[in-house]
């Protein structure tokens, strides 16, 4: 883990593993998305709309999967001073949002009509928006602080903070158990959603997961680069002297 | 003088005397309670069913509002560097600095609330429910908040930051708060279940805000 701290070397990594993550990526969704809009079964009882499980139940697996890296990433910030995995908590940060701003918006749609209204005020759903208010504020703090060094670990601290709230989105369904359907997928029996609609979800939660890695390492990569940029701005600046604007010459005051 | 309670006596002679902070945030308070007739109709009975709901934000928003100079003013004169150096852990600092906040902001606005319960025609029977609760979470409020505060102590304006930042983790707090006074309401006392998990969220956000605001603070300070 330590040897990849220097940023060349994993730039290396990154640039072999990069292709190979996106092809997997491209190839899991032709596969998940044909099983699940065309060959799966509809519902018995939902019909076709069932098929907005295939990308909500995954993208809201990866909203808290992606805090959960967040949170391990600043922990290893805050522990081991390790620049690289500031720059993966920043590059993770609007990831993690946008697959939490899908899995609600495919979860209103899903929702207007199954339960006849695009929200409710349950504690899941509520807990799920929660989590985004805290990636956003997570981004946010990143933005305001200028010291990049303090801003990481500002970010950390905060991630840490808020990953507390991780584990009660999880068990929130069984504490408030109302609308929402309780886990079906992850049990301690077993799945009781049938094999025709898991296999799908499953190909589909693999393909989110490799999107999330390519988009991950294409960021990473670029943040990389573009701190080197800034860096040889900076040298470039320093070899030309202290910048001095051409000022018109100031008349002579006449007394 | 033992040095926490030293800081205590700091903090409440700097609150008394710098003058405006606890009365500002209660006039704060009750104005926000007052302006929901407004908005909401002046009909007694919705009033008196969503009346504990609205003190417990009111309540939210003034301890926030209150909460962003909490260690920005020491901050920037240097004492900040100075309490760093007392014989106390920095953690016990922000403990103590946060006690004394909400002894010199949240206890006048629990002071407040019969009155503005009053106002929101809330049954007199809930009154030892609602303070009850109010007194059970509103440590969690401030303490959360001084996460928040600690965290956005260089950051200019960063009052509207810090709300950002802080409101996602209040909501568990409003969610007990509100629901002790309604299962009090519902007949199950003021000690229900909900009123313990209220007292838990601020105990465990006792045990654990100082350590984050603290790291907050030494990395801001560093």
């Amino acid at each position: 883990m330590f040897g990849y701290a220097n940023p060349q070397r994993f730039l290396g990594l990154s640039r072999a593993v990069r292709p190979w993550a996106w092809s997997v990526t491209v190839v899991l969704f032709a596969v998940g998305l044909v099983q699940a809009l065309v060959l799966s079964p509809p519902d018995y009882q939902q019909g076709e709309s069932v098929r907005i499980m295939y990308v909500h139940v995954p993208a809201a697996w990866m909203a808290m999967f992606v805090y959960t890296v967040i949170a391990g990433a600043s922990l290893t910030s805050l522990v081991w001073r390790h620049p690289l995995v500031d720059a993966a908590g920043r590059a993770a940060a609007p990831l993690g949002a946008g697959f939490t701003a899908l899995a609600l918006v495919t979860g209103a749609l899903w929702g207007q009509p199954m339960w006849g209204t695009w929200w409710v005020w349950d504690a899941r759903l509520t807990s799920v928006l929660v989590l985004f208010f805290l990636y956003v504020g997570y981004i946010a703090l990143w933005q305001a602080i200028e010291d990049q060094t303090r801003a990481a670990r500002a970010a950390a601290v905060l991630a840490l903070v808020g990953f507390v709230n991780v584990p009660i989105i999880k068990f929130s369904v069984d504490w408030w158990n109302t609308l929402h359907q309780p886990a079906s997928v992850i049990r301690m029996d077993g799945p009781t959603i049938h094999i025709s609609q898991l296999v799908p979800l499953l190909v589909m939660a693999i393909g989110f997961m490799t999107l999330f890695l390519s988009l991950l390492l294409t960021r990473m990569e670029s943040e990389i680069l573009e701190r080197r940029v800034r860096s040889a701005r900076l040298m470039r600046a320093r070899e030309e002297g202290p910048f001095e604007p051409a000022l018109p010459e100031a008349e002579e005051v006449r007394g | 003088m033992n040095p926490f309670l030293a800081l205590l006596w700091r903090e409440h002679l700097l609150a008394r005397r710098q003058g405006g902070g606890a009365g500002l945030t209660v006039l704060f308070f009750a104005m926000t309670v007052s302006l929901l007739p407004f908005g909401l109709g002046p009909d007694l009975p919705l009033l008196a069913a969503i009346g504990p709901g609205m003190i417990w934000i009111a309540m939210t928003l003034a301890t926030l509002l209150s909460l962003d100079r909490l260690f920005q003013a020491d901050y920037e004169d240097g004492s900040l560097d100075q309490l760093a150096l007392m014989p106390l852990p920095l953690e016990a600092v922000v403990l103590g600095k946060a006690l004394a906040h909400w002894l010199g902001t949240g206890l006048p606005l629990l002071l407040a609330t019969p009155l503005l319960a009053l106002l929101l025609n809330v049954p007199p029977a809930l009154f030892p429910a609602l303070i009850v609760s109010l007194l059970a979470g509103t440590p969690a409020l401030t303490l959360l908040g001084s996460v928040g505060a600690a965290l956005t102590v260089c950051v200019r304006r960063g009052g509207l930051l810090l709300a950002l930042l802080v409101l996602p983790l209040y909501v568990p707090v409003v969610i007990f708060g509100v629901n002790a006074v309604v299962q009090a309401g519902a007949g199950e006392g003021v000690f229900n279940p909900s009123l313990l998990f209220s007292a838990a969220l601020s105990i465990f956000a006792a045990a654990l805000a100082p350590f984050a605001a603290a790291a907050a603070l030494r990395l801001n300070m560093g």
